[in-house]
């Protein structure tokens, strides 16, 4: 994670549209996207440049394979269905060559099916086009932090005065113990995992109850608002914050 | 083009396959027929001159040639005397007693028996040919004896039977060919009349139909059939054009207010909050437009079936589970009591995801129409039908004559036009429940709506006896 350099997400006051700002081109996060729709690709590359990523397009599948293998990107955002070779194809070629890069995919085939090959060709996560750009922001962050901080067995959570003993299943704030339901627990290490990045409701919905599909009702704010309730209420500062139009954020 | 003759139809080629069939069926029966009546008469010849040689033996013994001469002379002159041929010769063939004028020259013989030719001549002067079979004798002192009968019987018979056999085969070709005509203009004419239709369809009057002759023949049948299923592709035709009008209905008012807020934002002189307001509101109409799509694609897949093969068995109880953590604090929120009963041990072939996604747009139904300090409740297990998996509330509920109805896309009905929603949730259920095999039932939970997904048994449960015994 680079420092305060995340965006201003408490002020960030619409959907999808991201204030520019600077982050230092030194450790820039270098994104290979591959892409063949011109407006899309015009689009994700902007807002990911605004945002301060180094970002490459490339608009067909075999010439984004043979990037790819060249190596040295972060983070790889890679269309379905593309002219030259398919995206599928492009994921199990490269895992084949033994190339770990996570791989987004973004996709206008959006059925659960569609999703279990794309995740079962070996991309890191799926993305169904059209999406809110604090979306696709919110899954990058979250797979360039995955790659920057190797799965390693955590077993304390921390952030502020808030602690998490994941062992001993218990939640602390400045010392105090705080009472949480399992599933507030699960929520609660869910976001400290994620902490510093946006957290969007359709993310928490896969990765605490591991569904995937666009709730039609409030359902995930009322959960969040809940734990707040038990974790913000009564200390300061507020380490929960809503992101408007985005989703959630742990953030000292 | 479709009026290619009788000739050419199938019918008057299985008329014609069917004369050739009788045809030859009644040359083998004739000619069994022929065969058998031939041998009779020629064992009752064989009979005949049997006897009558026993009898004229018997008489030569009694009474010695005098008294064969007579008898055989008497035998001649008998006006019944009918086919017998008698001839008593001496050594040198001169006839002495008998109906034949000489011994015959030239003879074959088979089998003990001599053939031979004979002229018959009629006092009318007719002379009538015909074959004789006899049998001779040399009786002592050189006298020659001959018993034989006349085949005219048996050549009478082979004329009849070729001529039974030529008229008969002359009456087959031609009802078999005349009823084959016959019967493939009646079938040309009742299969011209489905063409006709099926051209005038074609052509666009969809509600054209077959006509029944009302004699419940197989035609009529077929044509019936075939008027149900136009009958059901008309409604399914009609149902898409419905559907598409409500989707270009549905969606031209959120596109409406999307261009208008854009519109409104690309002003010049609109004050920086007020764009900022109208192109966020832009953007959730654009949103909702997106799930709207989203909804029917998932409707669409459901339908075609093609997450079948992701099927996995799994029991109803989880979802139950998994429902009830992530709705509670919603239902609460909102005043309402969420109640679940899960009876653990019904298995279930399902998409676990798609299932659930059915399951929460049936809570997410209960949640907008049951009342405050409602109650909602959701259950799985073994039922009676089947494994079930269902969603009750102490809503409104949906009135009994349009259960069916709300099923379809975009159906709304009147009383909930005001509660936000796209009017798919109950359409993409349905869809799911069909694709996993499973029936949606909506039925009275009085006061409410009780929403049941009854899957089919599973084959090979368990079906111990135990288990049957706990059976109500």
């Amino acid at each position: 994670m680079t420092g305060g350099a995340a965006p201003d997400w408490a002020s960030a006051p619409t959907h999808g549209i991201v204030e520019a700002h600077s982050r230092p081109p030194a450790d820039a996060m270098r994104i290979l996207l591959i892409e063949d729709d011109a407006t899309t690709a015009a689009y994700v590359e902007r807002a990911l440049g605004e945002c301060g990523y180094l970002v490459e397009r490339v608009g067909d599948g075999r010439d984004g394979l043979f990037r790819a293998t060249e190596g040295g990107y972060d983070l790889i955002l890679l269309d379905r269905m593309l002219p030259g070779l398919d995206g599928l194809s492009v994921v199990a070629a490269l895992r084949a060559a033994k190339v770990q890069t996570p791989v987004l995919i973004l996709s206008a085939l959006g059925q659960v099916d569609d999703r279990v090959k794309g995740l079962r060709a070996g991309g890191d996560d799926y993305l169904t086009k059209p999406f809110a750009f604090a979306e696709l922001l919110a899954r990058v962050e979250a797979l360039l932090r995955r790659k920057s901080a190797p799965a390693q067995e955590v077993t304390r959570l921390s952030l502020g005065d808030l602690e998490m003993d994941l062992l001993r299943r218990e939640v602390r704030r400045a010392g105090r113990l705080i009472e949480l339901k399992p599933r507030e627990f699960r929520l609660l290490e869910y976001l400290m995992r994620h902490a510093g990045q946006v957290v969007t409701r359709t993310m928490l919905l896969e990765g605490v109850w591991d569904y995937h599909f666009d709730p039609q009702t409030n359902v995930i704010d009322v959960h969040v608002s809940r734990l707040r309730q038990k974790i913000d209420r009564g200390f300061e500062p507020p380490l929960l914050h809503t992101v408007r139009g985005a989703g959630y954020m742990m953030r000292a | 083009m479709l009026k290619s003759g009788f000739l050419a139809t199938s019918t008057f080629r299985l008329a014609l396959l069917y004369a050739v069939f009788f045809g030859a069926s009644v040359m083998a029966l004739l000619g069994l027929f022929y065969w058998s009546a031939d041998r009779a008469l020629d064992r009752q010849t064989s009979l005949a001159v049997d006897s009558e040689i026993q009898a004229l033996q018997d008489r030569w013994r009694d009474a010695g040639l005098g008294g064969l001469t007579e008898a055989i002379a008497e035998r001649a002159s008998h006006p019944r005397l009918g086919d017998m041929l008698y001839l008593l010769a001496t050594r040198e063939g001169q006839a002495v007693a008998g109906n034949i004028t000489a011994w015959p020259e030239r003879v074959r013989r088979e089998n003990g028996w001599l053939l031979f030719d004979i002229e018959r001549r009629w006092k009318t002067g007719e002379i009538e040919r015909s074959q004789a079979r006899a049998r001779s004798f040399q009786l002592p002192g050189g006298i020659l004896l001959l018993v034989g009968r006349d085949n005219r019987e048996r050549l009478t018979l082979r004329r009849l039977m070729i001529e039974a056999l030529a008229w008969s085969l002359a009456a087959v070709v031609a009802l078999g060919i005349g009823g084959g005509l016959l019967l493939s203009r009646r079938v040309l004419g009742r299969i011209d009349a489905v063409a006709r239709v099926a051209e005038e369809i074609r052509s666009g009057a969809v509600s054209s139909r077959v006509s029944l002759t009302g004699s419940g023949d197989e035609f009529d049948r077929l044509a019936d059939t075939l008027n149900r299923m136009l009958d059901e592709i008309e409604r399914l035709v009609a149902s898409i054009r419905s559907v598409t009008v409500n989707i270009a209905h549905d969606l031209k008012s959120p596109l409406a207010r999307l261009r208008g807020r854009l519109e409104m934002a690309s002003r010049a002189d609109a004050p920086s909050g007020e764009r900022r307001d109208a192109i966020e509101e832009a953007i959730e109409e654009a949103d909702g437009l997106i799930a709207t799509f989203n909804a029917l694609l998932s409707i669409a897949e459901a339908q075609s079936g093609r997450s079948a093969a992701e099927m996995s068995e799994l029991d109803p109880a989880t979802l139950v589970a998994d429902s009830a953590d992530l709705y509670e604090p919603l239902a609460e929120e909102r005043g309402l009591k969420l109640q679940t009963e899960a009876a653990p041990g019904a298995r279930v072939r399902a998409n676990r995801q798609l299932l659930f996604q059915a399951l929460a747009n049936l809570i997410d139904n209960a949640l907008k129409y049951a009342p405050p300090g409602g109650e909602i409740r959701i259950w799985a297990g073994p039922g009676a039908d089947g494994p079930e998996l269902g969603v009750a509330d102490s809503g409104p509920g949906i009135p009994a004559g349009e259960r069916e109805r709300v099923r379809e896309p975009f159906v709304r009905l009147d009383q909930s036009r005001s509660t936000p929603g796209s009017g798919l949730g109950l359409s993409l259920v349905d869809a799911i429940a069909r694709l996993h095999g499973a029936e949606l039932r909506l039925e009275d939970n009085a006061p409410g709506l009780k929403a049941r997904l009854v899957f089919p048994q599973t084959v090979g449960a368990d079906r111990s006896p135990g288990n049957a015994a706990r059976g109500r």
